[in-house]
């Protein structure tokens, strides 16, 4: 695979949260804001890219009984490793994830990637594709954890500094409106379903749009991919 | 992989080895981690709970380790919990000041909710905060000072202040504001705090008495 068609498979075309729909459950439950959206893609990217490049460089000499297990071990022992980093010096945002940190080890993606991918590529495509569908994941983490924010709070990276340290009293978000305007739905859990059912839904009917129109969405595309 | 055929034994004795070698990296690479990171989650978990205290304290001056010179207690009735809860003595030139519990309001609308009170040596409130709870979001959730400062009513009242009968919402015939469509939350943390200050009154000598032994 070419390392363009790796990053397109990742950020659109296999996106783990549109497509694949892989790790919907913490997903789902931990964007309620840009911050923490922000935050849980980030390390969910991090031990990606970790657990791609390990898988990578063991995956062909392992048993095929155990390959699985040893997947499983390498996760849990990298995602331990990052939940203590972010409690050592990200103790607030480490309290904002929540359960959902620990979690990762759990994450379909991180394992389905780790299986699927990486255990029969060389180590530079495995990294790429942990960066690409770790990129992929995070960027629907974050839209979707904008989207409620905005309409649930008003605000927008209210909660930013939790990663990106406070300085004083200074405040990264902006409030474009007034916190009780906000609609309650959105930061519950079915807000959590409706809004992501909308962006499946401009997925497909993106989708639909370039196999009806194949031959010119296709120029489109690439007129894309090289702007 | 092995294109030529093992034998099964010999492929289940290399199948554990190679577990047990990844087993061992695994944890070689999360005791490292650890190792270099404990003394800083220490350090953030200390800071962590003394800014706590902080918020609680409203200011009163204190020279003594809160951490550090903490009690142990146990009354399901009137902390509302079965749990043994700790209370954190904060002294300044070896005077009490104030007296730190977390006691539970176990009937909040949705589960416990966990609250840190500061009490002065005559009894009097120096402050509160809902430390964590599970309340609905936008309705429940005004006993967090971030969203209003309903909680701050409580602040220089005592157990007899308004007495007994009267540390209750409003809507009960008690002397605290509730909040339309969060009346169970409302009399949820009004209960507690009650009787939390019950539970000062009764056992305030124990409660400020010198630390028995110096802690290490």
């Amino acid at each position: 695979m070419t390392p363009a068609a790796i990053l397109r498979a990742g950020f659109r075309d296999q996106n783990p949260g549109l497509v694949q729909m892989l790790g919907l459950c913490p997903l789902l439950a931990v964007s309620t804001s840009l911050g923490s959206g922000l935050g849980l893609g980030l390390a969910t990217l991090a031990v990606l890219v970790a657990s791609n490049g390990l898988v990578s460089l063991l995956g062909r000499s392992l048993p095929a009984e155990i390959r699985i297990a040893v997947f499983v071990l390498l996760i849990a022992a990298l995602v331990t490793a990052v939940e203590l980093a972010l409690s050592a010096w990200l103790p607030e945002l480490h309290s904002a994830l929540g359960i959902f940190l620990p979690l990762i080890v759990t994450n379909c993606l991180v394992l389905a990637r780790a299986e699927a991918f990486a255990s029969r590529q060389p180590i530079g495509n495995a990294l790429l594709d942990g960066f690409a569908m770790g990129g992929g994941f995070l960027l629907v983490l974050v839209v979707l954890g904008s989207v409620r924010e905005v309409l649930g709070r008003g605000s927008l990276g209210g909660d930013l500094h939790v990663l990106l340290g406070s300085g004083g009293s200074t405040s990264w978000g902006l409030q474009l409106f007034g916190e009780q305007h906000g609609l309650l739905l959105a930061l519950l859990p079915p807000g959590a379903f409706i809004l992501l059912g909308l962006g499946l839904a401009w997925r497909q009917a993106r989708k639909a749009a370039a196999s009806a129109f194949g031959p010119a969405v296709t120029r489109g595309t690439t007129r894309e991919a090289t702007s | 992989m092995a294109a030529s055929p093992e034998r099964p034994a010999r492929r289940a004795v290399r199948a554990a080895v190679v577990l047990a070698t990844a087993a061992i990296a695994a944890f070689g690479l999360v005791a490292v981690v650890h190792e270099v990171t404990r003394d800083r989650i220490a350090a953030t978990e200390r800071a962590r709970e003394l800014a706590r205290f902080d918020q609680v304290l409203a200011g009163r001056p204190h020279d003594n380790d809160l951490l550090a010179d903490a009690l142990t207690l146990r009354d399901p009735e009137l902390l509302g919990t079965t749990a043994a809860i700790t209370a954190y003595r904060a002294r300044f030139h070896g005077r009490p000041v104030a007296v730190v519990l977390e006691p539970v309001a176990p009937d909040g609308y949705a589960g416990a909710i966990r609250l840190l009170i500061a009490i002065a040596p005559d009894g009097t409130v120096l402050g509160v905060r809902a430390v964590s709870h599970r309340e609905t979001p936008g309705l429940g959730d005004f006993i967090d000072t971030r969203k209003a400062d309903w909680i701050e009513q409580f602040t220089g009242r005592w157990a007899g202040n308004p007495e007994t009968a009267r540390w209750r919402v409003r809507k009960d015939g008690g002397d605290f504001d509730q909040y339309t469509g969060a009346t169970i939350t409302s009399r949820a943390v009004v209960g507690a705090v009650g009787r939390t200050l019950e539970f000062f009154a009764r056992h305030r000598d124990e409660l400020l008495a010198a630390p028995a032994t110096i802690q290490p």
